[in-house]
């Protein structure tokens, strides 16, 4: 049973000029414990996905169909139809978030413990000051702060201790799904890696299931379980991660791996995805890659290709799936933790 | 007597101060960069490596002079550039162009693609309307934004990233320089349009015979794009040396670190956790010793009662400034 099934979500942005088609038709599990990477570019529509499941959209967004399931332990709910006082029961405490500018996140007049104790407060009216103290405490430890910060202000924080301290506010309410939208994106290398092997090391410890959302295939690689790629509004290929790295089937897929330098092995010839990402407000008719694919036929641009399985766990939205070389390192045997 | 490297740094400090006072003079500096020296040759290309704050920036500024030195030399062609007359001044210009790193900051608004392109050549006073008009088109050909006429009255605004670092990038070239200093033009772009923007300059490098300093954080990057890799930290250049040479070399505990850190594409590689410790903190007033040494993995006794240790060629073109990968400490 997972955590939580998104099935065929459609949500759309209403403007002046028509509707932008941020989420068309989006389906996936996560399941318990599982890391999900969600990979796309800018305006690929997958923050939306994150805002559409935690409902933090802006006045404009109209769902056209779809279900979010959230099972919360005892029941399974919508959460597409809940209302807004309903849907407060669940952010913190059934699903939280990291967001992408969490240097941002944080007000800063308020002291940093007390930003998480308040968090906290919302969902466990009944805890006592001590407890609640007690545990900003732990969670301060466990994200690796110490807990004699909790009395500063977020300016006197770093960017990865900042980024540290939303992680905590995060996992506040022992959420069963976090969903963490380019956590590390704005730091730098170094900070970057320690946060993830310590988000890592917590989901592991936690057995929490998280959806993690980046542009970046390699940090993807290191912590997903499974990966879905995203491509303009809809998902194009999902499938567990060493099969997807291994032999990515669509076009789409197998184009990012090749563009993607690293700094480990022989040094690969990059290729260019030629062209640019669709506007989302009039998306290519057919399918909306069709226009930058090497492949694409005739048929290609008038149907939609269907998000299909073509072999246990791997599903492709492609009518012309290739089984190309993704972009293992040549040399590199699976080796055990 | 040897040919001189077509830009050469000695010694660039760059100070800025770090409190900012009415009536007296600061006491505190940041030393942005400090004692920094490297050379570009003829056809070359140096990649400047290093996190935030690192002063890379402020060495490509300092080269084409939108920052004062507080001291050193920047040798172009073999003469310092601080020596030369109005008309030089003119020239060094037009030979030295930058690319800047916010494609959605660096454009004016108000100007249209072909007014962008071709400000470049009315400060110098080139051409008639007719000849730039060919020779915008011809740039935005070259940087692959066709058909050209059809962008030449647009507005920033209506293009995407990807097409405005390609806009920045031919009002960089439309002088014809024969250096550039291009300070992460690919960063704020999407991965499957920033192989397209690298391979564009990889190519006008060739094409144009173009020599450039190419400024990232990100060593996969400057993997594909540089001949030589320098990387820094507070201000200082830590290792310098042919790129694969880096890669599969590296003697500075802070470059292993920075190796270490980087995610691999390869969901079976299991990288070892960078040995570094601490957070980066600012050059203010820096102590005398090694820069890296509070968070350094494999200080001694020698590093803390030394100076910042020299760059030391250890290998032909690989130079380190540490003692220990020297094997002084």
């Amino acid at each position: 049973m997972p955590v939580l099934s998104v099935k065929n979500l459609v949500m759309h942005y209403r403007t002046k000029k028509g509707y932008v088609r941020a989420v068309d038709g989006v389906s996936f599990d996560v399941g318990v414990g599982e890391v999900l990477g969600i990979v796309g570019e800018s305006g690929c529509g997958k923050t939306s996905i994150s805002m559409a499941i935690l409902r933090l959209l802006p006045e404009n967004a109209e769902f056209r169909g779809g279900q979010v399931l959230f099972d919360n332990g005892n029941e399974t709910v919508d959460l597409v139809g809940l209302a807004d006082s309903a849907m407060q029961k669940y952010r913190w405490k059934g699903i939280s978030m990291i967001f992408q500018s969490a240097m941002n996140s944080l007000n800063p007049v308020y002291r940093v413990g007390d930003q998480i104790l308040e968090a906290m407060k919302r969902h466990y009216s009944e805890i006592s000051k001590e407890a609640a103290r007690k545990r900003v405490e732990e969670l301060f430890r466990l994200v690796g702060l110490d807990p004699k910060r909790m009395r500063q202000y977020p300016h006197q924080y770093s960017g990865g201790m900042k980024q540290r301290a939303v992680i905590a506010m995060a996992l506040a309410c022992d959420p069963r799904l976090v969903i963490a939208d380019e956590p590390t994106t704005a730091l730098d290398v170094i900070v970057q890696d320690r946060i993830m092997r310590e988000l890592k090391r917590i989901q592991k410890d936690l057995d929490m299931s998280m959806i993690y959302i980046s542009h970046d295939i390699a940090v993807i690689a290191e912590i997903s379980d499974r990966v879905a790629i995203m491509y303009a509004g809809k998902l194009v290929e999902l499938a567990d991660t060493l099969t997807i790295f291994e032999r990515p089937m669509h076009p789409y897929t197998n184009g990012l791996m090749n563009a993607f330098p690293s700094v480990v092995g022989q040094k690969r010839k990059l290729r260019t995805i030629q062209g640019e990402p669709p506007d989302l407000l009039k998306p290519p008719s057919g399918c909306r890659f069709a226009p930058r694919c090497s492949y694409a036929d005739g048929r290609c641009k008038e149907a939609d290709p269907e998000f299909r399985i073509l072999e246990e766990g791997h599903y492709v939205a492609c009518f012309h799936p290739v089984e190309k070389e993704g972009c293992l390192i040549k040399g590199v045997t699976e080796s055990a933790e | 007597m040897q040919n001189s490297p077509l830009m050469a740094v000695r010694s660039l400090k760059k100070h800025f101060d770090a409190e900012s006072k009415l009536f007296s003079k600061a006491k505190l500096f940041v030393h942005a960069v400090d004692e920094v020296s490297f050379d570009v040759e003829e056809g070359g290309s140096l990649g400047l490596v290093g996190e935030s704050g690192c002063g890379k920036t402020t060495t490509g500024r300092v080269i084409v002079q939108l920052e004062k030195p507080t001291s050193g030399e920047i040798l172009f062609k073999g003469r310092n550039i601080s020596e030369f007359n109005k008309s030089e001044q003119m020239k060094y210009h037009r030979e030295v162009q930058m690319v800047f790193q916010d494609p959605y900051e660096s454009l004016n608004p108000r100007m249209t693609v072909f007014e962008i392109i071709t400000e470049p050549l009315n400060i110098n006073g080139i051409g008639t309307r007719r000849q730039k008009e060919e020779r915008a088109r011809s740039f935005l050909n070259q940087v692959g934004i066709s058909p050209a006429e059809t962008f030449l009255s647009r507005y920033p605004h209506e293009l995407s990233g990807g097409q405005r670092q390609r806009v920045a990038i031919a009002r960089a070239l439309v002088l014809e320089p024969v250096f550039l200093v291009a300070d992460e033009p690919t960063s704020m772009l999407d991965v499957s349009v920033r192989t397209g923007v690298m391979e564009l300059m990889l190519k006008l490098q060739e094409e144009f015979k173009m020599s450039y300093l190419y400024i990232t954080h990100d060593l996969a990057v400057a993997r594909y794009m540089c001949h030589r890799i320098a990387v820094m930290y507070l201000g200082k250049i830590v290792e310098v040396g042919e790129t694969e040479e880096i890669l599969s070399n590296a003697q500075h505990p802070y470059t292993r670190a920075l190796l270490s850190a980087v995610s691999v594409p390869d969901p079976r590689v299991r990288r070892t956790q960078p040995a570094i410790k601490g957070d980066i903190s600012k050059p203010v007033n820096p102590l005398p010793e090694c820069r890296f040494l509070q968070r350094c993995p494999v200080a001694t006794d020698y590093c803390r009662q030394n100076p910042h240790p020299p760059l030391v060629e250890i290998d032909e073109g690989h130079l380190v400034s540490c003692y220990e990968a020297t094997d002084e400490a």
